[in-house]
């Protein structure tokens, strides 16, 4: 008997997102029947990648209505398949739009759910889980009881593993489902960014704070996440300042990352910034005060003032 | 306007938090509890939609007997009244989102707050569940929020750089974002001296919450320390850098 395990995939320029990536990765190495949804344009397209990843079946609706998010609609459409795979485990990326899809049809089917679980594993009939709580400061194992039973899986956290192009995937069309005329989108607005890579998907973060002084030296950081080739992120104080957008927040009450190499320029490192980039690979503080501290949970530590340092790092990357 | 704020008590994040001898929770002697600081932001927003709209702002939390204080604190920052659903039972997202919701059902609901997440929990799960339990719109996230009539206009921002805007017919599920309707305000004396006036209703919670409760922690631990770290050595600015870079690439292979 092969348990279904059913993927929520996201889609972003026909491919596959790198949160889904690690949710198939994660779903093929429990060794189940991995299947996995794929929704609006470039579904089908974005299908043979999933297949790659381990999907032997993939099921799509191009219907560009869903380009535009509405919960309703997706959450019913999600779980007419939840109900027609007998999916034994639903793993969802825990982005903005993954958690709250989870958390609608986990209470639709009152059913156990997983948060921004950062390992899956199975355990006789079901399933346990990791996730981190108290901000990271704590790791908890959780089981899972009852079918189906969900995951939020935290991004950026599971490897993905090696595409293999010998495999693919049956792809078949799903059903539309009933939306929420109670909740209208609006518009969309792109920001000018969006070229650039975001924040809690990132290899690379560099995050500055405080010690720029200023908004009008925040490029300093900008050209050395421009040389690391990753994004940018900012300081609880940098935000509140107003100095870059709520968007860049790391740490409590902003954004939990855990990037390969997290770049922490002119930060001290209180304990609610360490809470939301302690888990990344790497880390790198650059510092002129040696007693920061952020060097305590630095891999490499510079103590150097940013202001010299920083430009002559961004030089000797490019060279 | 009728609003709802639900509050979660979590211990300050300054605290250390140590596993307990079970390895099944934390000691909690010494924990300082406050007021999730998620929900500051939500019971912000919903304090400054009532001041001008006009209406009452309820508190409700779920929790154990601990969890009245923060209530009062609430009522020092915003709400008007506060219901407690007096539960100790293990702390689960279904059984939490259960409990609001049969407890929400009676009471006059325009607007429900709810905020990202419990700093200890680390979930944000109750919120769309309590969308689907009360059968309302829920949309998370939300960074901007407008009321007029019956509606409400919200922004959010969304992975890959977008910020969508919603229209959302009230009653709905909000979940608010840090930054939705500025900083937090601080307890005054004054406020503090109000709030001891205000009422707090006790009450139990309703349906088999311990039926829902299908997440089960068998262990904490805590994560890998992380391996010492080392200064980078260098005489000037330039050889730290080029130190650095060379450290990355060779021995920690991350560019």
């Amino acid at each position: 008997m092969s348990k279904v395990i059913l993927v929520f995939g996201q889609v972003r320029n026909s491919e596959p997102t790198r949160p889904t990536l690690e949710c198939l990765s994660l779903a093929a190495g429990l060794g189940g029947d991995v299947h996995c949804i794929l929704l609006g344009t470039g579904a089908k397209a974005a299908a043979a990648a999933a297949g790659h990843q381990g999907a032997s079946q993939v099921w799509a609706n191009e219907d560009a209505s869903f380009d535009k998010w509405d919960l309703a609609a997706v959450a019913n459409t999600v779980d007419a398949a939840v109900k027609s795979t007998g999916a034994a485990l639903v793993l969802v990326p825990a982005t903005t739009h993954g958690k709250e899809l989870a958390g609608k049809l986990a209470a639709r089917h009152s059913a156990a759910l997983a948060s921004e679980v950062i390992g899956v594993s199975a355990d006789g009939d079901g399933f346990k889980a990791v996730r981190p709580v108290y901000s990271g400061k704590v790791r908890a194992t959780v089981k899972l009881s009852g079918s189906p039973v969900f995951a939020t899986v935290r991004p950026n956290v599971l490897d993905v593993a090696a595409a293999d192009s010998s495999k693919t995937a049956t792809v078949n069309d799903l059903a539309a489902g009933q939306g929420d005329s109670r909740i209208q989108l609006v518009s969309v607005e792109t920001k000018g960014d969006t070229g650039a890579v975001d924040l809690s998907e990132a290899r690379v973060v560099v995050a500055g704070g405080r010690g720029l002084k200023g908004p009008e030296n925040f490029h300093l950081i900008d050209g050395l996440a421009t040389a690391f080739n990753g994004a940018v992120g900012a300081s609880r104080m940098v935000v509140d300042a107003g100095w870059k957008e709520h968007r860049y927040q790391v740490g409590q009450t902003g954004k939990v990352v855990t990037p390969e190499l997290y770049v922490a320029v002119g930060i001290s490192g209180a304990i609610q910034h360490l809470v939301g980039m302690q888990n990344s690979g790497c880390i790198v503080a650059i510092n002129n005060n040696p007693e920061a501290p952020i060097f305590k949970v630095a891999d490499y530590g510079v103590v150097a003032d940013l202001f010299e340092f920083v430009p002559k790092l961004a030089e000797e990357l490019k060279a | 306007m009728n609003i709802i704020a639900c509050v979660r008590q979590t211990p300050d994040t300054e605290t250390v938090i140590k596993i307990n001898g079970a390895a099944n929770g934390i000691e909690l002697d010494g924990v300082k509890l406050v007021l999730g600081p998620y929900d500051e932001y939500a019971l912000e927003a919903a304090a400054q939609i009532k001041e001008k709209s006009g209406g009452e702002v309820t508190a409700v939390t779920v929790g154990g007997e601990k969890a009245a204080e923060t209530l009062r604190h609430c009522l020092a920052v915003g709400a008007d009244k506060a219901v407690h659903i007096n539960d100790s039972g293990a702390d689960d997202a279904l059984a939490i989102a259960t409990a609001l919701a049969n407890q929400i059902k009676k009471l006059p609901h325009d607007l429900v707050f709810v905020s990202n997440k419990g700093t200890d929990s680390d979930r944000g799960a109750v919120g769309p569940m309590l969308g689907e339990l009360l059968g309302l719109p829920y949309v998370g996230l939300v960074t901007e929020i407008e009321v007029e009539g019956g509606s409400a206009t919200v922004s959010r921002d969304v992975e890959g750089g977008a910020k969508e805007k919603f229209k959302v017919t009230l009653p709905a599920v909000i979940c608010a974002q840090k930054g939705v309707r500025g900083e937090p305000r601080y307890a005054s004396l004054p406020a503090i001296m109000k709030a001891k006036k205000k009422p707090i209703e006790t009450v139990s919670p309703e349906g088999d919450l311990a039926s829902l409760r299908k997440v089960q922690v068998e262990k904490l631990e805590y994560p890998p320390a992380r391996p010492p770290g080392r200064m980078v050595p260098g005489e000037s600015a330039a050889d730290k850098a080029k130190e650095l870079v060379r450290l990355l690439r060779s021995e920690a292979k991350v560019i």
